[in-house]
């Protein structure tokens, strides 16, 4: 029998194999990818929530519906920058976007 | 029984998939198995009864925002395709950092009481979902077009390189 | 309900494994004898020059970005379509007022030549 826990802990797998991601990648995509596995994390746990705790709503559904949208914005914005960065530095690997420091 | 042995078959598949997407060394297979991780995910949104996020994950993620990735790593990549997408020097530190939230939310989890409900759930979510974002979540709904059109504009302003010539 | 799903999961275990196994038996089957010859790009006709991986135009980009957009807009106006007749008129006063901030979008994009192949 599948219970809530199960669906709970595959979220938080998933969430933390994404964040391995954006915190151990060299290239900028790279860390929008791991970005992008962490957002469907969130998506199970409230589906799953939505399901087994309040299952004649759909507030988790429309709670999802909107982490969707955010995360297209977030990748449309994300890669624009990249692309502008690589046209100035030739480069994507986020070692090499040292502006701020000095 | 049966929803036991699909569980656990599109569990394995999406946490293989997305230990490929980390520990692959080409950034063109990282993407393909990112798509298959969405898919994945959209199976188990049908374990759960949501049939339509399903199939707007599949449209929205796995058809969208994948390509849109891939044309990220076609407009940048430089070099030799086959190493990259690298691990940077913070390897091992993030490993433990993943690792220890990983087995912190385990615990959370297991050691949190909920309240399990018994009622059934919906056959159709298309129309409650409707209801809900036109009456409820108006303005969240008419804020996510504008936060739409200025992630739209921006993004062809910043893609195209204002100022610079073409 | 979810019963109805089942033909869709055998449909995609088919199509993951039926390639495999022909891919197999063709590697199985098959002779190896291979030749510089044979390993060339093309037997007859030009040699290639540089590699696969080139960097392509940021008109693909800009294509895909105002593809994704109107892709997440369908999200909202499809469960609109199926509660249609339902939810009246303030709903589609709202749904005007949502397409419309996004045809400014693509209005700016239009005017920037983003539609355009440069």
């Amino acid at each position: 029998m599948i219970t809530l826990y199960h669906y709970l802990i595959l979220g938080g797998f998933l969430f933390c194999i994404g964040l391995y991601g954006a915190l151990a990648k060299r290239s900028a995509v790279a860390v929008l990818m791991g970005i992008e596995l962490m957002l469907n994390a969130v998506n199970i746990n409230l589906l799953a929530f939505n399901r087994f705790l309040n299952p004649g709503d759909v507030t988790g559904h429309v709670f999802a519906i909107f982490v969707i949208v955010v995360a297209a914005a977030e990748v449309a914005v994300g890669l624009a920058l990249v692309i502008n960065i690589y046209r100035d530095r030739m480069t994507t690997q986020l070692d090499d976007f040292d502006w701020l420091k000095w | 029984m049966t929803s036991t042995i699909i569980f656990w078959l599109i569990a394995i598949i999406i946490m293989g998939s997305a230990l490929m997407v980390v520990l692959l060394r080409n950034i063109v297979h990282s993407a393909l198995f990112l798509v298959v991780t969405f898919v994945g995910v959209s199976g188990l949104y049908v374990m759960l009864q949501a049939d339509f996020l399903a199939a707007v994950q599949l449209l929205v993620y796995a058809g969208a925002i994948a390509i849109l990735l891939v044309f990220g790593v076609m407009l940048t990549v430089r070099g030799d395709i086959k190493y990259s997408n690298l691990f940077n020097r913070h390897k091992f530190t993030a490993g433990v950092v993943s690792l220890g939230l990983f087995l912190l939310i385990e615990r959370i989890i297991l050691s949190s009481d909920l309240l399990i409900s018994n009622k059934p759930a919906l056959e159709s979510t298309v129309g409650p979902i409707a209801d809900a974002l036109l009456t409820d979540y108006v303005i969240p709904f008419e804020a996510a077009a504008i936060l739409l059109l200025v992630a739209m504009v921006g993004a062809i302003l910043l893609a195209r390189g204002e100022g610079k010539p073409q | 309900m979810q019963q109805d799903y089942a033909g869709i999961g055998i449909f995609f275990l088919i199509a993951a494994v039926f390639p495999m196994i022909v891919l197999a038996t063709a590697w199985l089957v098959r002779p190896k004898r291979p030749s510089p010859e044979k390993l060339s790009t093309y037997e007859c006709g030009l040699e290639t020059q540089g590699s696969t991986w080139v960097q392509f135009k940021i008109s693909y980009f800009l294509y895909a970005l105002i593809f994704v957009v109107f892709d997440v807009e369908t999200v909202f106006l499809y469960p609109w379509a199926v509660r249609f007749s339902s939810l009246g008129l303030f709903a589609f006063v709202e749904m005007v007022i949502f397409i419309a901030i996004l045809v400014i979008g693509l209005w700016y994009a239009w005017k920037e030549g983003a539609l355009e192949w440069m």
